[in-house]
């Protein structure tokens, strides 16, 4: 169950699959996602709410096929170089693009999560969003004949989060903002979490958000695997590196650089980063 | 004896900072609308509510977010739900007052886009899309936008409606059954502009000090009317501005 971060990427991804790396704002599967470029996976329909600068690495890495999403930018810096290159200039691959609100993504997962087909809402009427994805339709309600927007589920061949702790059967234990980790864990085939840290036993915390053991496949460690998004109660969002990534990500020159460097570098260690986490607990 | 000088954004962030009321409720985008929230919240509405796309409910944040879901928010927050409950429970279900919008273009009805400049499928621009603001232009019960006033920025036509505005005009959010009364304010650098009662256009209904019309007229790519009796924004106080000032790091 808790396996080496670079071994259960090796098991649950593979080249072609549907792949929903979330987290909004606050743990973002870094780590993982660095994991992914590392092996070199290709063809991936990536699947987010909110596709930050992981995401702008991995298309600029020309991971990803598809990607489908409702907002892709760089938050409160501006707007993704790498996706924008890929959409605009087919560089390094082309990208196709599948594009919802934060509203129509989040009931596709809701619905996913809870085995139906579709979902519901009262979304879309009247944009121009509708006419550019055929899985945005309308349905008319058969009790009050409101007309409503009706999505297809999400349910992605693998759910990648980043949580701050596992027990060692590898039940997790998530809080501060959680965003739509849970949902879009249960509605995956296979899901994946890395955390901060393994520890004997989860204390409640309030607001949290507990994954069974039994709903995951694997677990593992990867201490500060969120960076530079922030880990609640163990390390801050490093807001100057979202600010960096903008020259980085702009230029294709300094972009291969960047990823050159990444691919050369080990996965980080299983282990806990030494000296311990300041401000670890809450 | 000093002379209060303030910059045209600083201007347009008390102006939108006045379209808050102590009380409402409010959901935030990042930028310029949660600055001017924070402004609002910390001079005329402390208790004004508000509520980032992240799930935070009434947070008080010490400090202006870099994004909509920094720690601080969540720390600062009366309660933290899940997104889908966000969208769901509580701007789907009518339970915001005024939802806060920046734009890349808007037109004469006050549709947005934040999405493409250019065509869609072969785009000049590719924008971040629409994250939460379709519904919260939607659902919310009044919108308020705020952006800088350019002819590139203030179209005839958006290339691409990411978010209705009033739609083609009179009738159309009926229609299309948005539940919203959509944007009843524009604020800019310049000035204030209001969607007309009967023809649901925007019309500059006011300028900020130091501006003419006609400036604000050769600033938008639509002809432009102009309300009779145009108002002068009330200039921004010192209170509002140092508060402004430490919000932003600019005192």
């Amino acid at each position: 169950m808790i396996v080496p971060l670079d071994e259960a990427v090796r098991e649950l991804v593979h080249d072609g699959d549907t792949v929903a790396l979330e987290g909004f704002t606050h743990l973002i599967p870094v780590a993982a996602g660095h994991e992914i470029i590392r092996q070199g996976l290709r063809d991936l329909t990536l699947v987010r709410m909110t596709p930050d600068i992981v995401y702008d690495q991995l298309i600029g890495a020309g991971c990803a096929r598809k990607l489908v999403f409702s907002w892709g930018g760089n938050p409160g810096v501006g707007s993704l170089h790498r996706f924008r290159d890929a959409v605009t200039h087919g560089w390094p691959v082309p990208l196709e693009i599948e594009e919802h609100s934060h509203a129509g993504m989040a009931n596709r997962y809701v619905a996913g999560a809870s085995g139906l087909p579709f979902a519901i809402l009262r979304g879309y009427a009247g944009t121009d969003l509708i006419g550019n994805n055929p899985n945005i339709r309308t349905i008319t309600c058969p009790f009050s004949g409101q007309e409503l927007a009706a999505v297809p589920a999400i349910n992605p061949d693998v759910t990648v989060v980043h949580a701050q702790r596992a027990d060692r059967d590898g039940n997790v234990q998530l809080w501060g903002i959680t965003g739509v980790q849970k949902e879009a864990a249960l509605a995956a085939e296979r899901v994946l979490v890395t955390v901060e840290e393994v520890v004997d036993a989860l204390d409640p915390v309030p607001g949290q958000v507990v994954l069974p053991a039994r709903v995951l496949d694997r677990v593992s460690v990867a201490a500060g695997g969120a960076a530079p998004s922030y880990a609640h109660g163990y390390y801050e969002r490093d807001n100057e590196a979202y600010r960096a990534w903008d020259a980085i990500g702009r230029d294709r020159g300094a972009f291969t650089a960047w990823l050159a460097e990444l691919t050369a570098t080990a996965p980080p260690p299983a282990g806990p980063a030494a000296p311990e986490p300041a401000g670890r607990g809450l | 004896m000093t002379t209060v000088a303030w910059t045209s954004d600083e201007i347009m962030t008390v102006t939108a900072s006045r379209s808050l009321c102590d009380g409402m409720s409010c959901f935030v985008g990042i930028g310029l609308p949660s600055t001017a929230a924070n402004l609002a919240r910390r001079t005329h509405a402390p208790g004004l509510w508000m509520i980032y796309e992240s799930g935070t409910l009434g947070t008080v944040p010490d400090r202006l977010p870099l994004s909509i879901g920094d720690g601080s928010l969540a720390d600062a927050a009366d309660t933290v739900v899940p997104v889908p409950e966000v969208f769901n429970y509580w701007l789907q279900a009518g339970r915001i007052d005024v939802g806060f919008l920046g734009a890349a273009q808007l037109d004469r009805y006050a549709n947005i886009n934040t999405t493409v400049i250019g065509d869609y499928a072969d785009p000049r621009v590719r924008l971040p899309g629409a994250g939460g603001a379709p519904e919260i232009a939607a659902s919310c019960r009044e919108v308020v936008v705020v952006m800088r006033h350019s002819r590139r920025a203030f179209v005839e036509r958006v290339d691409f409606v990411t978010s209705v505005g009033h739609g083609s005009g009179p009738g159309d959010r009926e229609r299309l059954g948005l539940r919203g009364a959509g944007p009843v304010r524009v604020i800019t650098d310049l000035g204030v502009l209001e969607p007309d009662p009967r023809t649901r256009e925007l019309v500059l209904t006011g300028v900020h000090p130091g501006v003419a019309a006609d400036e604000v007229r050769a600033a938008t790519g639509w002809d432009l009317a102009v309300a009779e009796g145009l108002e002068v924004t009330p200039e921004p106080t010192d209170a509002e501005l140092s508060v402004l000032r430490s919000l932003t790091g600019a005192a």
